[in-house]
């Protein structure tokens, strides 16, 4: 292989591809990842596609991105801004300057940089990078389009095959820049096109041609290296945080001997839940694509009355839909896992986008005294444990359990080692134990307060369940005050008990903080990668991130209470910080919020973490 | 055997008070629903009756059962999560006027769409009864109530029309008080695969008194109404001399022995035909114009939800190559990091 001129070592890098919706971006995107990944590099990546199926070609509604964020150590969010774009026309490039980190490299495609697509993206004159004054970036001009149809040229296939491979031009081009192997990029493309061996070969003959055109035009270009991560052994998969969730609970039906039930409605974005889990038959899921979310989560509570680990899946408006049954779930103390995809609101807001603002409709959106558990995933991958432990506490606790994820965790990958046996517990399902004549509906497991579970079917155990208050013991239907009273408290400290049975709250980064850090949820990566980046500037910072939200974890007031300046970050008004002081009224708490549809960017969160060590 | 069958009806009682006001229709109804359970000798594990909210549907506390009385409006889903979760068990919907066709009424007719095995029993007594007299959406058109003091504007559901419109295999219609009927109904209605619905004509005593009485009372019960069966000619009447026939393309009522109409000209019952036409006419048949259908109207055979989701599962588990979490996570795209 040719020498390059000059190899620039990088501790990470961002790239971006973006390009028409029909310009195959988020194939291009996701091969990319997926090499990188096996090369040893750690990643996270986040595709971001139109809110329109079909928005007119050519236009900026019409740019579709997917951005990798690679290197050699930890990495632990998609990147803010971008080292390399790859701008497949000129709606592309306007699209993404704001994205740009100073003297980035952009790769465009010239050949559609023609006076309709440059009217087509606001351009007012014919040079782009004189009209938005780009000198500053290292950009690469390369006949992509016409380069692809020269290598294809040959081999008989129709016009619109030849142009639907200009993505694997470019990628060629920036495995180049990065200095990659092809051989794993081919393997799976001739896996994913088997059943039609020639538009494969296609694909890897322009593949490597933009590969040779770097190797071409290298003088002046700069070629980057980054060295593998320090990762742990094991088995790994990209995975995003959607499927995550899917897979967590297929674990977890395998742990409890429980059958799989999900009842739902589809929703933006917590619809590809609903669609992995239609295709796992396989695993003898049972998948109840409802009439609505009310039905959604109507079946999957009669699925648990039933004996199934029954879970409904969601957006913030079909949680809102599910708040009536929710509170039957509460009162009839069934096990039942509800997932919150969080997008922006309120009503139909902003479907495609990301936000944290379900967090009190999750706490508190029913009606009465109704206590349940509400958990928050932090990383794509970890949607898998969290999932995993939501059904856990949902079926040894006998209770409902909203597992919060977001836009953001929903459709972003990472690299996920494939857990290895005994990695994940068993779940026992409390079942009844006594003989019937024994037994109350009502009775209580001593020490979680949970309540058996005598699954219909089985002979003795008949009884009677419902939305109407039950007696302390025997389950009958009670209007007495005082059962009132006991029940609504025995509900709470059902739910206050399983902080029992959670991991204390961590705090990550200095002991001894000058200023903590606190965040919930899908934030997690961009509030660590601030965190260290501050610590390596020397300054002291501690970062407290909960995933359990109802219970708290035990030592919460003990963590929060060591630290003088507290800074609650959330992509809201302030949710969490309400509920925190709700909780620990003592404490002082300052506020961090953004509402713009988008995930923090570590460099807002530096600057600001830095003006408050300041003050 | 009288004492036998009474033990085997005593078997499907709970031990709670029924709390139904006195002469509410609702305890015939249940009376013909544990009736029925012991003619059937169906185990009581293996019932599930499942209810929303309304008088009618406290019943499942006062049967020795699995039992769910859940929320307004939701029996059908709630019950269709039963069923499809196990199928195993026979499943009892219990329902009113307003709560499977007001608040539940979209849940009412995908389930009937779906045709999932669930047999529904509809208390129509055309109010809502535990909200203490509102009008209901088969509460008559210019009916007075407390929430229509100056009659109602709106045209009334009638449920056996609203399930044919949805694609019913099975409608069948009977009266509180007549518990052998209603008991004959029951049955054809769990022995049916699919959506059952069974309306019964109920009397809510207190906000709706003798809101049937027209065609249920036994001075004029045999000349306004007319139970269907299978295969037998659509005869009815005190003298057994009037029948329905078809002219054109709508129902007659005609006497036999006028005008030249003999026996043979009299329609035959055909419940279990697909085409549900004759079924819709029928079903949608008021008095005074017409006598009132009661007996199973429709009865005929189609793929059923929850068997074929079983099915579907089993086929797919025989191909696939994946049988366990272990071998899903490991197929497809994956490296090994050493
Ligand atoms: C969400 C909700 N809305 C309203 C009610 C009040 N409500 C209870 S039962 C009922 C109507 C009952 O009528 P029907 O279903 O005909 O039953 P019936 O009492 O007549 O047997 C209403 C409006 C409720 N319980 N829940
Ligand atoms: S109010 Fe009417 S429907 Fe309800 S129990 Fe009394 S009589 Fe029956
Ligand atoms: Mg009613």
């Amino acid at each position: 292989m040719a020498k390059k001129s000059k190899v620039i070592e990088r501790e990470e890098v961002v790239v971006r591809f973006s390009g028409d919706s029909g310009d195959g971006m988020q194939l291009t995107g996701s091969l990319f990842s997926f090499s990188s990944a096996i090369y040893g590099n750690d990643i996270s990546t986040f595709p971001d596609f139109p809110a329109e199926i079909r928005a007119p070609q050519g236009t900026i509604g019409g740019v579709s991105g997917f951005q990798v964020h690679f290197g050699h150590s930890e990495v632990y969010t998609p990147g803010d801004n971008a080292d390399v774009l790859v701008a497949m026309n000129p709606a592309a490039l306007k699209a993404n300057l704001e994205w740009l980190k100073p003297g980035a490299t952009i790769v465009i495609d010239v050949d559609s940089f023609d006076d309709k697509n440059l009217a087509k993206a606001g351009y007012k004159s014919n040079d782009p990078i004189e009209e938005d004054n780009l000198s500053s970036y290292n950009i690469i001009k390369a006949p992509i389009t016409t380069m692809t149809k020269n290598s294809l040229k040959d081999m008989g296939l129709d016009n619109k095959t030849i142009l639907r491979s200009k993505n694997m031009y470019a990628l060629g081009l920036v495995f180049w820049l990065f200095n990659r192997p092809l051989e794993n990029t081919e393997r799976i493309i001739r896996e994913k096109f088997s059943k039609n061996p020639e538009v494969a070969e296609a694909n890897i003959k322009v593949l490597e041609a933009g590969y040779n055109y770097g190797v071409i035009i290298q003088a002046g270009t700069p070629s980057y290296h980054i060295s593998p991560a320090d990762i742990r052994k094991g088995t790994y998969r990209n995975l995003n945080g959607n499927k995550a969730i899917a897979w967590g609970f297929l674990l977890a039906a395998e742990k409890s001997g429980l059958e799989l039930f999900l009842g739902s409605y589809p929703i933006t974005p917590a619809t590809e839940i609903l669609q992995e889990l239609s295709a796992r038959k396989d695993l003898g899921v049972k998948v109840f694509q409802a009439e609505d979310e009310i039905a959604g989560i109507s079946t999957a509570i009669g699925a648990s009355f039933a004996g199934d680990l029954a879970i409904t899946t969601t957006s913030g408006p079909g949680l809102a839909l599910k708040g009536e049954a929710l509170g039957l779930a509460v009162m009839a103390e069934l096990p039942l896992v509800v997932v919150n995809v969080q997008r922006g609101g309120p009503s139909t807001g902003l479907p495609t986008k990301t936000e944290q603002s379900d967090l009190m409709q999750a706490l508190y959106g029913r009606n009465g005294e109704s206590p349940l558990v509400v958990m928050a995933a932090s990383s794509p991958v970890n949607c898998f444990d969290y999932a995993f432990y939501a059904a856990k506490v949902a079926i040894e606790h006998m209770t409902p359990v909203i597992l919060l994820s977001d836009g953001f965790l929903a459709n972003g990958t990472q690299p996920w080692r494939i857990p290895e046996e005994g990695e994940f517990p068993e779940i026992k399902p409390p079942f009844v134990e006594k003989p019937a004549e024994e037994w109350n509906v009502y009775e209580r497991d001593p020490e979680k307060l949970n309540r058996y579970w005598a699954l219909p079917g089985t002979p003795g155990y008949q009884h009677r369940i419902g939305g109407l208050e039950k007696d302390f013991l025997t389950g009958a239907v009670s209007y007495d005050h005082h059962n009132h009273d006991k029940m609504v408290k025995i509900r709470k400290e059902k739910i206050d008990r399983i902080a029992d049975f959670i991991p204390p709250l961590e705090i990550l980064g200095d002991e001894d903080a000058d200023l903590l850090i606190v965040g919930w949820g899908g934030t997690f990566g961009h509030l660590y990668t601030a965190l260290e980046a501050l610590h390596d500037e020397g300054k002291k910072v501690a970062l407290a991130h909960f995933s359990y939200i109802s219970p708290l974890p035990r030592n919460s007031y003990e963590v929060l209470k060591k630290y003088s300046k507290i800074v609650v970050c959330e992509l809201n008004l302030g949710q969490f910080a309400s509920y925190l002081r709700s909780q620990f009224p003592d404490v002082v708490l300052h506020q961090y919020n953004k509402v713009e549809g988008l995930p923090f960017t570590v460099a807002e969160l530096k600057d600001h973490f830095n003006k408050m060590l300041e003050e | 055997m009288a004492e036998n069958t009474k033990q085997a009806f005593l078997q499907y009682k709970s031990d709670q008070n029924v709390r139904w006001c006195p002469g509410c229709g609702d305890h015939a109804i249940l009376n013909a629903l544990q009736k029925t359970m012991a003619e059937l000798e169906v185990p009581n594990e293996d019932l599930a009756v499942i209810s929303g909210i309304g008088c009618s549907s406290r019943l499942p506390y006062y049967m020795n059962t699995y039992g769910f009385h859940t929320i307004h409006g939701r029996a059908s889903a709630m019950a269709s999560g039963v069923k499809v979760a196990n199928p195993k068990l026979q499943v009892w919907q219990i329902t009113g006027d307003g709560d499977a066709l007001a608040i539940g009424g979209n849940h009412f007719i995908h389930a009937i769409r779906r045709n999932i095995d669930l047999n529904v029993i509809l208390f129509n007594n055309q109010i809502y009864g535990l909200t203490k007299g509102q009008y209901s959406p088969t509460s008559k058109r210019g009916f007075i109530s407390k929430t229509s003091p100056f009659g109602t504007i709106e045209y009334p559901f009638r449920p056996g029309e609203l399930t044919i419109g949805a694609r019913g295999y099975f409608f069948a219609r009977t009266i509180d008080k007549e518990i052998k009927l209603s008991v004959h109904v029951m049955k054809a209605a769990a022995k049916h695969k699919g959506t059952s619905i069974v309306e019964v004509l109920q009397n809510c005593v207190i906000y709706n008194n003798n809101t049937h009485q027209e065609i249920t009372d036994k001075k004029y019960k045999d000349d306004r109404t007319i139970v269907l069966e299978h295969g037998k000619p659509m005869i009815f009447g005190k003298e057994r001399n009037k029948g329905l026939i078809l002219e054109g393309i709508t129902l007659k009522v005609v006497t036999i022995g006028e005008n030249g109409i003999t026996e043979k000209d009299i329609l035959v019952h055909d419940a279990h035909c697909e085409d549900p036409t004759i079924h819709l006419k029928l079903a949608d048949m008021e008095y005074p114009d017409f006598p009132v259908a009661l007996g199973v109207i429709r009865d005929a055979a189609a793929p059923v939800y929850d068997e074929c989701a079983q099915q579907q599962i089993e086929e797919i588990k025989e191909k696939s190559k994946i049988k366990s979490f272990h071998d899903l996570v490991t197929t497809g795209d994956v490296w090994e990091v050493k």
